[in-house]
C-alpha cells in the first residue's frame, strides 16, 4: 500500500514540476514541450483515478492535439523571454547566432520598449502570487477537510445501461444520460472551427491552410506516413467500437484519425484541402447534423429530445457515432492546420 | 495521507500555478498554456471527486468523468481558437504583447 | 494468482527493462550533444520497453491482450525510430528545432539569459 503511495507521490511531484516548467521556462517552445509531457503524465494520473476514458481523452486531446496546436504556434511566433532587464540591449538578449534563429521571425520591436512599463510589475506579481496561493490553500484545505465518500450518481447512471446495450458507464452518460452536453460539445467544436476559418484574410478565403505547399519529405517521414495510417484507422474504429464496453469513444478515435491525416499532410504526401470545398464543409457538418437529427427524432417518443427508443438504442448510438468519428477527425485536423493562408 | 488526497492536493497546486501564470505572464501564448494548466487542475479535482464517488461496482462516478471528457474537448476548442487569433494578430501587427505597442517611442 | 515462474520472469524482465530506461535517461541528461543523446534515448525506447513488454506478457489476461502489448511495442519502435531519424537529420542540416536550443545547444553555445 505504501509503495503505491510513494509512486503516486512521485507522479504528483513530476506533474507539479512540469507544470512549473511550463509556466517558468524562458523559451516558449520548451514550455510547450513541458506541457505535452505534463499531459501524458496526467493521463497516467487519470488511470490511477480509475478513469480510463478520461486518460485516453487527456492523452489524445489534452496532450496530443492541443500540443500540436501549441507547438505550431511556438514555432511561428518570435522567441520569448519572461523578463528583460531594463538596460538590456535587445540585440544582446537575442544574438543573431541563436540556434533556431534563422527559422523564426526577428524579435519584434515591442520588446525593447517593455522595460518602461515594468514599474508596477513587482506589485502585480506579488498580488497574483497571493491570490493564486490563497486559491490553492483553500482548495487544499477542502481536499484535506472532506475525506469521506462523495455523493455519487454511479447507480443512477448504471440503471439504464442495459436498455442502451452499453456496458461502459461513461459512454452511457455521454450518449444518453447527458447526451445534450455531448451534442453541444460538437457544436462548440464546429463554432471554434468557424471562428478559426474566419480569421483568414479576405484574399485567401476558402483557400488552403499553411503559407506554402509542403514538399514531399522522403525518407523516414514518408515511410511512417504510409505505414501508420492503415493501422491508425483500425485503432480508431476499434476505440469507437469498444467504447460500448471499455474505455474509448468517438473523440479518442477521432483524435487518432486526425493524427494520421496530419502525418500524411506533414509528410507532403497530400496537400491540405481547400477549406471552401463542399466535401470539407459536408464532412465537418455530417456528424453533428445526424446527432441533432437523432435528437429531434426523440420527439416521436414520450421521453422527448435525445431519447432513444428501447430496442434500437444501440443501433442508433452506432449510427450517430460513426459519422461523428469522421467529422471529429476532420474538425480536429482542421483546427490544427488553422485558417486558410493560400489562394484557392 | 491517501493517494487520493495526494491527487487532490496536486489539483489544488495545478490550479494555483495555472492561475499565477495566466495573471502574470505577458505573453499570450504562455497565458493560453497557463489556462490549460488551470483547466487540467480543475479536471483533476473532478477526478478526485469522481473517485470518492466510487459506487455500484464502478471505480468512480461516471458523471463527473463524462463531464471532464467534454471539458477537455471544449478546452481544446478554446485553445485552438485563441492560438489562431494570436497568430493572426501577430501576422497583422508583428507584435504579440497585449500592451499598446510603441510605448518606447513616445 | 499467476504461477511462480511467470511472476519471477516478470520481475526479472521488468527490472532489466527499468535498468535500460534509467541508463537511457542518465545518457539523455549527461551526454554532451544531441546525436549522442538520441543514441542514449533509443536504447531506452527499444530495449527498455521491449523487456518490459516481454516481462508483462506472462501477466496478460488473454491472447488478444498479449498481442496488444506487442503491438504497442512495435508501434513505439516505428515511431521512435522515425522521430530519431527526423531529429538527427534536422541536427545534421543545422536547422535545429527551436525547442532543442535550450537542451542541446547549451553545451556548445553561449547559454541564453
Amino acid at each position: 500500500m505504501s509503495a503505491t503511495l510513494v509512486a503516486d507521490g512521485v507522479l504528483v511531484l513530476l506533474l507539479l514540476g512540469l507544470a512549473l516548467r511550463a509556466t517558468a521556462a524562458a523559451d516558449a517552445f520548451a514550455a510547450v514541450v513541458a506541457f505535452v509531457a505534463f499531459g501524458l503524465l496526467l493521463a497516467l494520473a487519470w488511470m490511477r483515478l480509475h478513469a480510463g476514458d478520461v486518460a485516453l481523452t487527456e492523452a489524445a486531446i489534452g496532450s496530443g492535439v492541443t500540443g500540436a496546436v501549441l507547438v505550431a504556434a511556438a514555432m511561428r511566433l518570435p522567441p520569448t523571454l519572461p523578463h528583460i532587464p531594463p538596460e538590456a540591449d535587445p540585440e544582446a538578449a537575442f544574438p543573431k547566432a541563436m540556434p533556431g534563429g534563422a527559422a523564426r521571425p526577428e524579435v519584434m520591436p515591442g520588446w525593447a520598449a517593455r522595460p518602461k512599463v515594468i514599474l508596477g510589475e513587482a506589485a502585480i506579481r506579488l498580488a497574483a502570487l497571493l491570490l493564486s496561493g490563497l486559491v490553492t490553500a483553500c482548495l487544499a484545505g477542502l481536499v484535506l477537510w472532506t475525506t469521506g465518500p462523495s455523493h455519487s450518481q454511479a447507480a443512477t447512471a448504471l440503471r439504464h445501461l442495459p436498455e442502451l446495450g452499453l456496458y461502459n458507464a461513461v459512454t452511457g452518460v455521454l450518449m444518453a444520460y447527458r447526451g445534450f452536453d455531448t451534442l453541444m460539445e460538437k457544436i462548440v467544436l464546429l463554432l471554434a472551427l468557424v471562428g478559426v476559418w474566419s480569421l483568414a484574410r479576405d484574399t485567401v478565403w476558402g483557400g488552403r491552410p499553411f503559407p506554402a505547399a509542403i514538399p514531399a519529405q522522403g525518407g523516414a517521414v514518408t515511410l511512417i506516413a504510409r505505414l501508420l495510417p492503415p493501422i491508425g484507422i483500425v485503432v480508431a474504429v476499434y476505440l469507437l467500437w469498444v467504447s460500448a464496453e471499455e474505455p474509448g469513444g468517438a473523440f479518442q478515435g477521432g483524435a487518432i484519425l486526425a493524427a494520421m491525416w496530419l502525418l500524411v499532410l506533414l509528410a507532403g504526401l497530400r496537400q491540405a484541402p481547400l477549406l471552401g470545398s463542399r466535401l470539407v464543409r459536408w464532412t465537418v457538418a455530417v456528424g453533428p447534423a445526424i446527432f441533432l437529427a437523432a435528437g429531434f427524432a426523440g420527439f416521436a417518443f414520450p421521453a422527448g429530445f435525445l431519447s432513444y427508443p428501447p430496442g434500437v438504442a444501440k443501433a442508433m448510438i452506432i449510427l450517430i457515432e460513426f459519422p461523428l468519428l469522421l467529422s471529429i477527425a476532420v474538425i480536429l485536423g482542421l483546427l490544427v492546420t488553422g485558417p486558410a493562408e493560400r489562394r484557392p | 495521507m491517501s493517494s487520493l488526497t495526494l491527487f487532490g492536493l496536486c489539483a489544488a497546486g495545478l490550479i494555483g500555478i495555472g492561475l499565477y501564470g495566466a495573471l502574470v505572464d505577458p505573453q499570450p501564448l504562455r497565458k493560453i498554456l497557463a489556462l490549460n494548466l488551470f483547466g487540467a487542475g480543475t479536471f483533476l479535482m473532478f477526478g478526485v471527486v469522481s473517485r470518492r464517488g466510487a459506487d455500484a461496482g464502478l471505480g468512480g462516478d461516471p458523471v463527473p468523468q463524462a463531464m471532464v471528457i467534454t471539458g477537455i474537448v471544449v478546452a481544446f476548442a478554446a485553445t485552438a481558437l485563441a492560438v489562431a487569433l494570436l497568430l493572426r494578430i501577430f501576422q497583422a501587427t508583428g507584435d504579440t504583447v497585449l500592451e499598446p505597442t510603441g510605448t518606447g517611442e513616445e | 494468482m499467476t504461477a511462480l515462474p511467470a511472476a519471477l520472469a516478470t520481475a526479472v524482465l521488468v527490472t532489466a527493462g527499468v535498468v535500460f530506461f534509467v541508463a537511457g535517461t542518465v545518457g539523455l541528461l549527461r551526454f554532451p550533444d544531441a546525436m549522442t543523446r538520441l543514441h542514449a534515448l533509443s536504447k531506452a525506447d527499444n530495449l527498455g520497453l521491449g523487456l518490459i513488454v516481454l516481462g508483462l506478457l506472462p501477466q496478460a489476461a488473454s491472447v488478444s491482450g498479449a498481442l496488444k502489448l506487442l503491438a504497442i511495442w512495435l508501434l513505439t519502435q516505428v515511431a521512435g525510430a522515425t522521430v530519431t531519424q527526423v531529429m538527427a537529420r534536422a541536427i545534421w542540416r543545422g536547422a535545429s528545432p527551436p525547442g532543442a536550443s535550450p537542451s542541446h545547444a547549451s553545451s556548445s553555445e553561449a547559454p541564453r539569459s
